[in-house]
């Protein structure tokens, strides 16, 4: 029934996704050892990425798995590593009575929410661009992201390059060793 | 035809509330970031599933912009993890209540 009105590739791209997806969001949230746990979210990351080019947003489904799992995963597992936490944490004990209880039900009223006011719209209430062009696939994607960029969105584009600077001097300057000033330093 | 727009919608706010469970829930510092990186995550796939349906490239430059603030955020926090680690030689939130009033 589904599978005639939608084409089979296509369903099988989305299952596909929302397993890897899921399955690794699970395991992130559930691994008691933080580096299992990293290697979960690359996981996710990958279906995500899957989930971009079954939406012909390939140029950043190439950006997901180069940034996110190439660096930001390897970043988390470099300072789990350089701070030697790679050791199974005790799950069992809740700091907070009833945190996991109230933090479910909490998330199950946005959840439910989210969907219902989705679902009550339609999912996607606004008319198709008529400005633009329609959304190209492929090499055509990367062209017309790239246009948006550098024309549309330019100032926004220049200023992520300030704080791109201003979080690298940061974080070299919060993980610097505090050097001892010896008497000499202070008179020069 | 590609499945409707309604299933990755769906997608997203699944992932958007396992994220959310886990930063509740979970106390190393570490793994909260990364259920904060799902969060993230779950609303990239919502821009993009808008952009398709809706035809207009504005959510993509979106999630471009996302990324590049998550790479931030996390260069910046991590940062911060490795000095409070230095302090305290622990990643539990729980350790860090001198603001308490």
């Amino acid at each position: 029934m589904i599978a005639s009105t939608y084409a089979v590739p296509a369903i099988l791209v989305f299952v596909t996704s929302a397993l890897l997806i899921l399955v690794g969001a699970v395991g992130v949230i559930t691994l008691k050892n933080p580096v299992h746990a990293a290697i979960s979210l690359i996981m996710t990351l990958f279906g995500v990425a899957v989930a971009f080019i079954a939406q012909s947003a390939d140029f950043l489904a190439a950006v997901q798995i180069i940034v996110y799992a190439g660096a930001i995963v390897v970043l988390f597992l470099f300072v789990i590593m350089f701070l030697g936490v790679d050791r199974p944490t005790r799950m069992n004990v809740e700091p907070l009575v009833g945190q996991r209880s109230f933090a479910a039900v909490g998330v199950v009223i946005t959840v439910g929410g989210l969907i219902t006011l989705m679902a009550s719209s339609h999912w996607v209430s606004g008319a198709k661009s008529v400005s633009g062009h329609a959304l190209a696939s492929g090499s055509g994607n990367v062209k017309q992201l790239g246009t948006a960029v550098f024309t549309t969105y330019l100032f926004a584009f220049e200023a992520t390059s300030a704080l791109l600077i201003i979080a690298v001097v940061g974080a070299v300057l919060l993980a610097r060793r505090e050097r001892a000033t010896t008497p000499e330093e202070v008179n020069a | 035809m590609n499945v409707p727009a309604a299933w990755y919608l769906i997608l997203a706010a699944l992932l958007f509330g396992v994220g959310a469970f886990g930063l509740l829930t979970r106390r190393s510092v570490l793994i909260m970031f990364m259920c904060l990186e799902l969060m993230l995550n779950a609303v990239n796939l919502t821009f993009v599933t808008f952009s398709r349906s809706l035809s207009d490239i504005a959510g993509q430059a979106s999630v471009f912009f996302v990324m590049v603030v998550a790479a931030a955020e996390v260069t910046v926090g991590l940062g911060i993890v490795v000095a409070v680690f230095r302090q305290r030689a622990s990643t539990s939130v729980d350790e860090l209540s001198e603001l308490k009033g």
